[in-house]
């Protein structure tokens, strides 16, 4: 009976070092990912997943945020998008290619008197929507384009 | 390392413009060479770019960016004579940091 009282203390205590051992081998490294590069978001398969990923629930469709692509695309490997917002205090833009095998493309946060407008070169892999989700005072903006690709720039 | 970025950064008014192009194959992963293997992901993850020291821009990128970025922002303050400063890491570890003078 005592011996098996023993075992059993034995055996929580190193389920409880191992735990602490994940914690702090797990756990840490994903921190550091978030601060520095958004992991979870860029690598979110669906644009659900990559909005979950920068901290959005839902999203309001806003007429002042502008968003400028090409209707036809013709080389996917190159899509230049410009995004210019006009909601005030707007302080971050990301922007998404739907159809892309990871959503999220690029991700602006500004400070120190930049305007929140960005210039960025995207590649499709094929005809999709790109989404521009920008945030203002902890609210999510979009709009979005549809953008015809006629040779993608995804893969070969 | 990477080969250097141009960066130009120009004064309208009171609103600066900055342009800038690194030079970045930005693989994606799921790209194969001429015999059928998958060429690893390379590509920039985060870059920075700060006028006279100070953050303006913190960005992030996902592999679906063109290759050789092209980027393009506005701020407002930064005069003729200012520093400004780009600094890009990528998914390997690389990094580059490069200067260039507001006009």
């Amino acid at each position: 009976m005592d011996l098996m009282r023993r075992t059993l203390l034995k055996g929580m205590g190193s389920t409880g070092v191992l735990a602490a051992a994940l914690a702090a081998g797990v756990l840490r490294p994903t921190q550091v990912f978030a601060a520095d590069w958004n992991k979870a978001a860029f690598e979110a398969k669906d644009f659900a997943g990559a909005l979950k990923g920068i901290g959005v629930g839902s999203t309001a469709e806003s007429k002042d945020l502008l968003l400028t692509a090409p209707e036809i695309a013709e080389n996917g490997a190159v899509v230049s998008v410009t995004v210019v917002s006009k909601i005030p205090a707007t302080s971050s833009i990301s922007v998404f290619v739907e159809k892309n095998p990871m959503p999220l493309s690029a991700h602006f946060q500004f400070a120190n008197g930049a305007l929140p407008e960005a210039r960025v070169n995207l590649k499709m892999g094929q005809t999709s929507l790109v989404k521009v989700v920008a945030m203002a005072n902890g609210k999510a903006y979009m709009t979005q384009k549809e953008v015809k690709v006629t040779m993608g720039g995804c893969g070969g | 390392m990477a080969d250097p970025m141009k960066i130009r950064a120009t004064v309208s008014g009171d609103v600066c413009d900055i342009k800038v192009l690194m030079s970045h194959p930005m693989e994606t992963g799921q790209r194969k060479d001429s015999d059928g293997k998958i060429v690893p992901a390379h590509f920039i993850q985060t870059f920075t770019i700060a006028v006279n020291g100070k953050t303006v821009v913190d960005g992030g990128c996902g592999p679906s960016v063109s290759r050789n970025p092209v980027f393009g922002f506005k701020a407002k303050g930064p005069k003729a004579g200012d520093k400004v400063t780009v600094t890009w890491t990528d998914n390997l570890g690389d990094k580059r940091s490069d200067e260039a003078t507001v006009a």
